[in-house]
């Protein structure tokens, strides 16, 4: 049974084909975005969309139909509509980051992925939902209102790009873009039950995103099958001379045609033993580990491989994290943009007032969390400590990935939780992320592919693989998509 | 190490640029040293003989030609979100008394 069969969601076709059809004349770029703004009108209840930018992408989706009709190329993604998380700086509304602290803020600029999509055609139509400056992993921390689990909706998307996930979950769009910190594509993409990629640190440009954690934060795309989030990071990938931590591509990222070639495949992946410990749901546990036994039957060497401080790594993520967190979160402070008390005599109480009513308390704990591990008396003991041992962890994924070509495991702990259900422990809520902020750390890229269900709710099957073998691991998800068919 | 005091939740509110209320400050303690006693366990671990790690890639001081770039916007337009603004330059909340 596939997910898609769980809810009752509009179906779009590969973005290729809506591509072709658009180039063809078959449909409209205007009637796809008409389409695309009715699907979010009528799925109002779930709060995946924060705003749409409908005046804008109907005007971009004519200018796309007469450059078609006077016969000039309109793009690799000509008349796709797409939705991107609402920390993504991007014209014709404004700039949340589901944060009080940004409400009315409208882009001067937009983010260099926002441009990029839109140079080849495509037509942003919302802004998505997302935990107030993606701190959270269930949206239940945005100034917004939580998202709805299209699947079930008493419990939540995840986070914190759920509302990118969900859109998609529900058909809203063919694609949308969220960003990956700590797990934020991964996570909901398991619990919503589609494909969510987080690429290699530094292959997609951050320029005009709202940054959280600057050594950690990547752009990933969420589409419904890896063949579309693959084609989407085609039109991503690069470097940016406004984005100087970005690095180098590769000439192509696109799988379609390519039929499917086993020679090519992985011939060794390792499951990560401390991913399936007692710390995972047995129905979680159970579901990824038939994956592995689908992959071995199709010819795929599968071996146990151990990265002790894995343990270790989720403390490590909570000192580093909140530690770039303060520091990024600095500049929201009442002068030049974003919320500002208004009758602030001083300065400083200007910065202090302003500060205390924009930010929720999530945002508040990690700013702190992340001034004191960087305060003097403690920045040996936490932040310096914290980078040694991201060292470590990258030396012992590196040695595992001497023995096989790509790592496995769940993506989360759990399904989707219930609404509510880890709101008084923000602790209990940082956990959920385990399995997915060693991959950050390390900056190597990883996707969430759904592979089952337990207890009626979709679960992803994480695959990681070294850094920059994003195509490798790409073509080896899709394969896994076919095995699991 | 991970005692921390209503002091300590004030001193950082203050580095933090935070002005919190009485009952946040409490609410804080208990929250902050939750964290910080999980984070914690990070001391146990052996990293004798280890590099720190800031950056992944590998990367170091990226530099481009030095030319004058368009960034495609105005001053006009940076200034559009100011709470408060003055011939073209922002305007802030006085800084002596």
């Amino acid at each position: 049974m596939s997910h898609k069969s769980l809810i009752s969601s509009h179906e779009w076709d590969a973005i290729e084909k809506i591509v072709s059809d658009v180039n063809s004349g078959k449909i409209t770029a205007i009637e796809l975005v008409e389409k695309s703004l009715k699907l979010i009108e009528d799925s109002k209840e779930y709060n995946a969309i924060i705003s749409v930018t409908e005046e804008r992408a109907k005007k971009r989706a004519e200018e796309v139909d007469a450059k078609i009709k006077s016969g000039m190329n309109a793009g690799k993604l000509a008349g796709v509509p797409f939705i991107a998380k609402d920390n993504f700086l991007a014209f014709g509304g404004e700039t949340t980051a589901a944060s009080n602290i940004l409400r009315g803020f409208e882009a001067p600029y937009q983010a260099t992925a926002i441009e990029k999509l839109e140079a080849e055609g495509a037509i942003l139509v919302a802004k998505a939902n997302l935990d107030a400056f993606a701190h959270g992993g269930s949206t239940e921390n945005s100034d917004f209102g939580t998202t709805l689990n299209p699947v079930d909706s008493t419990r939540v998307a995840g986070g914190s790009s759920g509302g990118s996930v969900a859109s998609v979950t529900l058909g809203l769009a063919p694609f949308s873009l969220g960003t990956d910190t700590g797990g934020s594509v991964r996570e909901p993409a398991s619990f919503c039950g589609v494909v969510g990629y987080k690429p290699t640190y530094g292959l997609v440009s951050r320029y005009g995103v709202v940054a959280m954690a600057s050594s950690t934060d990547v752009i990933g795309p969420i589409a419904n099958t890896v063949e579309d989030v693959a084609y989407v990071l085609d039109v991503l990938a690069g470097r940016d001379s406004k984005d100087s931590t970005t690095i180098d591509r590769e000439l192509s990222y696109v799988l379609s045609g390519s039929l499917q070639n086993t020679a090519h495949i992985a011939h060794r992946v390792g499951v990560v033993k401390e991913f399936l410990g007692d710390g995972v749901d047995k129905e979680v546990r159970e579901v990824v580990q038939d994956a592995a036994d689908q992959l071995k039957k199709s010819g795929v060497e599968i071996v146990e491989v151990s990265i002790p401080s894995i343990d270790l790594a989720l403390a490590c993520y909570y000192i580093i994290v909140p530690a770039e967190v303060s520091s990024n979160l600095s500049r929201y402070d009442g002068q030049r943009y974003g919320f500002s008390k208004p009758d602030a005599v001083e300065l400083e109480d200007s910065y202090n007032e302003s500060r205390a009513i924009g930010f929720n308390p999530e945002n508040k704990r990690r700013i702190m969390i992340g001034t004191y591990v960087l305060s003097s008396g403690y920045y040996d003991a936490y932040y310096k400590k914290a980078a040694l041992l991201r060292t470590k962890l990258i030396n012992e994924v590196n040695k595992a990935f001497e023995k096989v070509d790509f790592l496995v495991g769940p993506v989360a702990p759990t399904i989707a939780p219930k609404v509510g259900e880890n709101a008084s422990d923000p602790l209990k809520m940082y956990l959920l992320d385990i399995m997915t902020v060693p991959v950050n750390l390390c900056g190597v890229p990883a996707i969430s592919v759904p592979c089952g269900s337990a207890k009626g709710m979709p679960v992803g099957l994480q695959i990681i693989a070294p850094m920059r073998k994003d195509k490798e691991l790409l073509e080896f998800a899709k394969y896994y998509e076919g095995v699991r068919k | 190490m991970s005692n921390i005091s209503k002091d300590d939740v004030k001193n950082i509110a203050k580095l933090s640029r935070l002005k919190l209320s009485d009952e946040e400050v409490t609410k804080y303690q208990a929250e902050l040293e939750a964290i910080l006693h999980y984070v914690e366990k990070l001391q146990s671990a052996d990293t004798s003989g280890l590099e720190p790690t800031y950056q992944v890639t590998g990367l170091v001081n990226v530099l481009r030609a030095d030319e004058e770039i368009d960034y495609g916007t105005s001053k006009k337009e940076l200034l559009k979100n100011a709470p408060s603004q003055e011939n073209g330059h922002f305007k802030v909340k006085r800084m002596v008394g």
